[in-house]
């Protein structure tokens, strides 16, 4: 099992918003495949797989904001 | 770092190489910067909201001024002939792995290009993108919106250098009612797209090549 985290993006960036899910619930993804965006300001992010599996769970659903360093899907 | 010139290209088509040049980068290719213009086109960046598109989808259907919706941060923005497009595709783990840092780079970028053809200009705190300064008040002329995969970079900047400013009156810039303005509109002389590549090239290597950039926020 591998949580999905919303990684560091620079200094003085302390959340995003979750701008879109490439994938959904029980969705199988590959490693390196791109997970979920995330905007901030004017830079939209994508997140990618660091390994392959099913989507377990989504925890921040679009259009929500999150933390760095929170958890916001998880893999098996 | 290598310069490719697209001359004036089809919105989705450019989208097209970036797509695939950023899986080059991704796979340590070497970094591109595409430089084009594109014919008239409105792009919605994630998390737009449409009411900033202001004139009637039919009338703009009637233009052939195609609505799309995209992946950068950002609002809504007009692309148009006389527009200078900067698309780098650049492995932001050498810059600092920094999405703030790299918007500050872009924004130094398009100020040093502004400040080639005697136009002063500021950021706008809150407001990414490039300000005129001067009488008339502050107007934007430099648009940014990124993307970011795998720490590479892909869309970018917009630089009003010829465009005609009427086609704005379509939108509301970015969301935030901007008065608009062009680096002809600025100087009142003639700027041909040529020049200001030759320009913007420049500019960027300085920034990203040589590093001669202060971060200071």
């Amino acid at each position: 099992m591998s949580q999905v985290i919303l990684p560091e993006l620079g200094e003085g960036i302390e959340k995003a918003m979750v701008s879109f899910w490439h994938c959904k619930v029980g969705d199988q993804v590959q490693k390196d495949s791109d997970l979920v965006e995330l905007v901030t300001d004017k830079a939209a992010f994508n997140v990618a797989a660091d390994q392959a599996g099913v989507v377990k769970e989504i925890l921040v659903q679009e259009g929500e904001e999150a933390k760095i360093g929170q958890v916001l899907a998880v893999i098996e | 770092m290598k310069f490719v010139d697209l001359g004036l290209i089809d919105y989705q088509k450019a989208y097209d190489l970036q797509r695939s040049a950023v899986s080059d980068v991704i796979a340590g290719g070497e970094e591109q910067v595409f430089l084009c213009e594109h014919p008239s086109v409105l792009t919605l960046g994630r998390m737009s909201d449409e009411r900033y598109i202001l004139a009637p989808r039919e009338d703009l259907a009637a233009r052939g001024i195609e609505v799309l919706s995209i992946d950068r941060g950002g609002e809504v923005t007009l692309h148009a002939p006389g527009q200078l497009v900067v698309y780098p595709i650049l492995d932001l783990k050498k810059y600092g792995k920094d999405l703030k840092q790299y918007m500050f780079q872009l924004e130094e970028t398009g100020i040093g290009f502004l400040k080639s053809f005697g136009i002063d200009s500021i950021r706008n705190p809150g407001k990414t993108g490039v300000w005129s300064e001067g009488a008339g008040g502050h107007k934007k002329v430099i648009s940014i919106g990124v993307g970011v995969k795998k720490w590479v970079s892909f869309h970018g900047m917009g630089i009003n250098v010829s465009t005609d400013l009427k086609l704005f009156s379509l939108i509301n810039p970015c969301g935030l009612g901007a008065p608009m303005a062009s680096v002809e509109s600025l100087t009142g002389r003639p700027c041909g797209l040529k020049k200001a590549k030759e320009v913007l090239i420049e500019k960027i290597k300085f920034n990203f090549i040589e590093g001669k950039f202060q971060y200071n926020t």
